[in-house]
């Protein structure tokens, strides 16, 4: 019964993992094809990464898009991580209720809704839409999700630490730098990444705050690949991947190894 | 003070500041109350607690006794009432103002820093000068027995080394007052008895002021100078750990501390300054050497005797035989060091009898369901007004 | 006394700052759409009327009227729309349910040093753009695409079976996307679980599959709850899904909007069509909220 199990397990881990990776795969895959027919194979060739970066309006999009990932991730993870201390640390505050609802909404509401209506805040005030109009709107957006990977860490945390450092000399603030900010530091960075991940790739808030000479690499992409699919997105999301790729294995590869050594530690 | 009990329990004779009327106590509890909403945490406690005493807090959980703790190291303000160290109100001082350190029930050793990081950190905060504090952590890794392991992290440690890595923090600023919260409760029961002497000669050595907060009676008994037995938020009894045994005020100390069979009873008189005690479980009344009671004739009490200090016999009791209470054997329990006898009376009531095995063999021995009176001095058991 | 009012600013600093700025640009944004779906749409002709002026607070409220909702209810399309959202996210939540679950319980019962590595490999393709990732399901699905192509090889079929541009798509293209938010959940409440509740009910007699019924399932129905909410709420008003693999027939309420906005330029009617999109997912939403306030309160 147990084999039957197991078989059926890894059978489901497999075919779920080969719906998750085979598209990914078949498009990096036909990224070094050397026809300009994205479907019909003609030999392998690097002839598109060559025009990708002779490509100056995608490679303009490119750092546009990265310098308000940047910003905005810079400036979520500070906004989101004085949200979670504010809503673990500061028990019942006058608009709690509110202060939560306006943390979790943004999360699951539809972006249409988001963009839309930040659009319309930025018209109504007459701030004028372009980069920084679209690194406003994904502060917003983002800071939500970096509250909510912070929070989770705060309440794991084990109070009893920086009532310690008190009880040791440390008054509030420096107990917080301290003890407090390199113990949440990986969630931290966690929420930064996660922070920049989600302005990089997002596509319909981006689109609806743009304005002259802030065009994204997710708009670039859409608006091209709205006209048939087109062998330099395919060079450009393998390029992507790859960086995605190499960062998140690295970040594995370091997490694993502090608990393998807390492990063995702990023998 | 009754002459009879200056001589039981392992009390440092020569040391008990709290009889002697002109010592000022280090820290004094007047009157502290904490609510936390609705719910009485202390109710109006008042406790003195003397300098180089090793002093236990005792009681169940949710008793109040941590809540004690936390309000004296500045994690709880009193909702009313005051608290002094060295005869400095301590209301309104934070916790990282006040001369007393705290070793907590987790330790809560800080992950990101190694054992002598740890340990130098109230250090840092004091703005002691570098060498001042290396010199300092040294000692204190001598004291703990940790030289070898300051360069590890605490995850890289035992349960036993952080406890000690967490002694020796909460140590190295020499705190007018340690503050233990249940210092021993994470270790296993062999490393917890060693520590237990560990603990004690430290703080012999240091001289200084310990509390400790623990529900383990016999961790109290062994290290305590004096134990505050806490139930509810108020202090049931504070004595020496030989008092509190021997002498226990109320039926709450007598069964939390040790085990204790509890007859209830009507009081009779006094005769020849002994009580006189009618009680279901034998047909003579009982005979109690308890001379501090101040009892009426038919006043309901309780009536408590320890198990080892009664002696079991085979058969019936002689008419006549003071003290004696018939019944069969119930159960026997073989400890190694004790044998624990559960005798049912006629009554009904079961009591527990135990017995030294001072010898390797005994022959014959009381087997179960045979017929055994047990009998008890007048002076081994205490009257508890109900 | 002063000592503890700047202490006090200071550490009020801390809810007031990104309290301050949701208010700002999440509150009130959001009260502007409110505002605009009210207002008329022949005035309100990009950009619009101003939306706030100070020297006629009167005539503010006074201009507002329902009619851009009457237009949502008379012309049918929107209605339509957001049936159809609605159902299409509901089956695609269903079908994430039943691709997740055995993919989430196959995770928690593997070994444990291998589980860190199975949650990144789930995590991995969400930090790919969701975009390109849309993307490569239109070279697979197109009738002259990698799957045809595949599927024509192996002499299943012989001619191209119609995949893109129907609603079908769309449903793989949602599954596809939103796999991670299922299974993660999932995962969360099936590895909490003590195996031994399992083994206890083969124990007292109960055949594996009532013990999965009987403990499994109820114990991982708050991953069951929080996933679907987590996959539901967004995917109605997923816009870019429909629009890349659905086709112009798919009709979608995000996708409505998106078109009002930029085609039509009609903003009081797309702000019209935000705030039923909103009414529309105001429960669920509510509901995520509480079930994540909680997991959290649970954690500690």
């Amino acid at each position: 019964m147990k084999n039957r199990l197991s078989l059926f397990n890894v059978t489901s881990l497999a075919l779920g993992f080969a719906f998750l990776y085979l598209p990914i795969l078949l498009l990096v895959v036909y990224s070094f094809n050397a026809s300009r027919l994205v479907t019909v194979w003609g030999g392998f060739s690097t002839q598109w990464y060559g025009a990708l970066f002779r490509n100056e309006a995608l490679m303009d999009a490119a750092w546009v898009t990265v310098r308000i990932a940047f910003l905005s991730a810079s400036l979520a993870t500070v906004l989101g991580t004085l949200a979670a201390l504010a809503l673990t640390r500061y028990g019942r505050f006058t608009g709690r209720t509110l202060f939560t609802g306006m943390v979790y909404a943004p999360m699951v509401m539809p972006e249409v809704i988001t963009g839309l209506s930040l659009l319309l805040f930025f018209v109504a005030i007459g701030f004028d839409r372009g980069f920084w109009t679209i690194t406003l709107a994904h502060t917003t957006l983002t800071m939500c999700f970096v509250t909510v990977v912070v929070q989770a860490r705060l309440l794991t945390f084990d109070r009893s630490l920086e009532e310690a450092a008190m009880d040791l000399g440390a008054p509030p603030l420096k107990t917080f730098f301290a003890v407090t900010l390199p113990l949440i530091s990986p969630a931290i960075a966690a929420g930064f990444l996660l922070a920049f991940t989600l302005s990089l790739d997002d596509l319909v808030i981006a689109s609806f705050n743009t304005g002259p000479g802030a065009t994204t690499l997710p708009i670039k992409i859409y608006s091209q690949v709205r006209l048939g699919l087109s062998p330099e997105v395919n060079a450009a999301s393998a390029i992507l991947i790859g960086i995605v790729t190499i960062g998140v294995t690295i970040a594995t590869i370091l997490s694993k190894r502090s608990l393998a050594r807390a492990e063995r530690n702990a023998l | 003070m009754p002459p009879k009990t200056s001589s039981v329990g392992a009390v440092r004779r020569t040391f008990s500041p709290w009889s002697d009327p002109a010592a000022v106590p280090l820290i004094r509890f007047e009157n502290v109350t904490k609510r936390f909403g609705d719910a009485v945490a202390v109710d109006n406690l008042s406790l003195n607690i003397y300098e180089s005493e090793f002093f236990c807090l005792l009681g169940p959980s949710g008793c109040g006794k941590t809540t004690l703790m936390r309000m004296l190291a500045g994690f709880e303000e009193p909702t009313e009432g005051r608290i002094t160290l060295a005869g400095q109100d301590l209301a309104g001082v934070p916790p990282y103002r006040r001369p007393a350190n705290m070793m907590f029930q987790s330790y809560a050793l800080f992950p990101h820093m190694s054992v002598e990081k740890n340990i130098a950190f109230g250090l840092k905060q004091d703005g002691l000068p570098k060498a001042d504090i290396a010199a300092r952590v040294d000692e204190m890794l001598r004291l703990v027995q940790l030289e070898r392991l300051a360069k590890r992290y605490p995850d890289q440690l035992s349960g036993g080394q952080r406890q000690r890595v967490a002694l020796a923090r909460a140590l190295a600023k020499r705190p007018k007052v340690l503050l233990l919260d249940e210092p021993l409760g994470a270790l296993d029961k062999k490393l917890r008895e060693e520590t237990q002497f560990e603990l004690m000669d430290i703080q012999h050595e240091l001289g200084m002021t310990f509390v400790v907060v623990t529900h383990d009676q016999e961790e109290a008994m062994t290290m305590a100078d004096r134990i505050a037995v806490m139930d509810h938020g108020r202090i049931a009894q504070v004595a020496t750990p030989g008092e509190i045994y021997e002498q226990p005020k109320t039926r709450f100390i007598a069964e939390f501390v040790g085990d204790v069979n509890i007859l209830e009873g009507k009081v009779i008189g006094q005769e020849n300054g002994l009580w006189r005690v009618e009680t279901a479980a034998s047909p003579t009344p009982l005979t109690i050497d308890d001379p501090d009671e101040v009892l009426h004739a038919g006043q309901a009490v309780a009536i408590a005797i320890r198990p080892e200090k009664m002696v079991i016999r085979r058969g019936a009791a002689a008419p006549g035989t003071q003290n004696a209470v018939t019944g069969e054997v119930w159960d026997i329990g073989y400890l190694g060091d004790w044998t624990v006898y559960r005798v049912k009376l006629a009554s009904g009531e079961i009591l527990r009898v135990s017995r030294a095995n001072a010898s390797r063999f005994v022959e014959n021995p009381i087997d179960w369901d045979e017929e055994v009176h047990l009998t008890f001095a007048p002076d081994a058991a205490v009257i508890l007004a109900e | 006394m002063a000592r503890s009012l700047t202490k006090r600013l200071v550490s009020g600093v801390v809810p007031a700052v990104p309290f301050l700025w949701l208010v700002v640009l999440f509150l009130v944004p959001f009260l502007i759409v409110l505002k605009i779906s009210l207002s008329d749409p022949v005035v309100a002709q990009p950009p619009y009327t101003p939306v706030f002026d100070w020297s006629d607070i009167g005539g503010f409220f006074g201009k507002l009227d329902l009619e851009n909702f009457e237009m949502l209810v008379e012309d049918g399309i929107y209605l339509d729309a957001t049936l159809s959202s609605v159902r299409i996210a509901g089956i695609s939540t269903l079908l994430l349910l039943i691709v997740g679950f055995p993919i989430a319980y196959a995770m928690a019962r593997a070994p444990v040093r291998h589980r860190p590595l199975l949650i990144a490999l789930i995590i991995l393709p969400f930090w790919t753009s969701f975009l390109i990732r849309i993307y490569a399901w239109v070279a697979i699905l197109k009738p002259e695409g990698l799957l045809n192509q595949a599927l024509m090889g192996i002499g299943l079929i012989h001619d191209p079976i119609i995949i893109l541009n129907t609603e079908a798509a769309v449903y793989i293209g949602i599954v596809y996307a939103y796999l991670p938010f299922m299974v993660l959940p999932l995962y969360a409440s099936l590895e909490r679980m003590d195996n031994t509740l399992i083994e206890a009910a083969l124990d007292l007699g109960c055949p594996p599959w009532r013990a999965f019924w009987a403990i499994t399932v109820p114990l991982a129905m708050p991953g069951v709850i929080a996933g679907s909410l987590l996959c539901f709420i967004p995917a109605v008003g997923e816009f870019v899904i429909p629009d890349l693999l659905g086709g112009s027939e798919t009709l979608m309420i995000g996708r409505q909007l998106w078109s009002e906005f930029f085609s039509n330029r009609d903003w009081p009617l797309a702000s019209a069509v935000a705030i039923l999109l909103l009414i529309i997912l105001v429960v669920p939403i509510v509901i995520y909220r509480d079930v994540e306030a909680r997991r959290l309160e649970t954690q500690r």
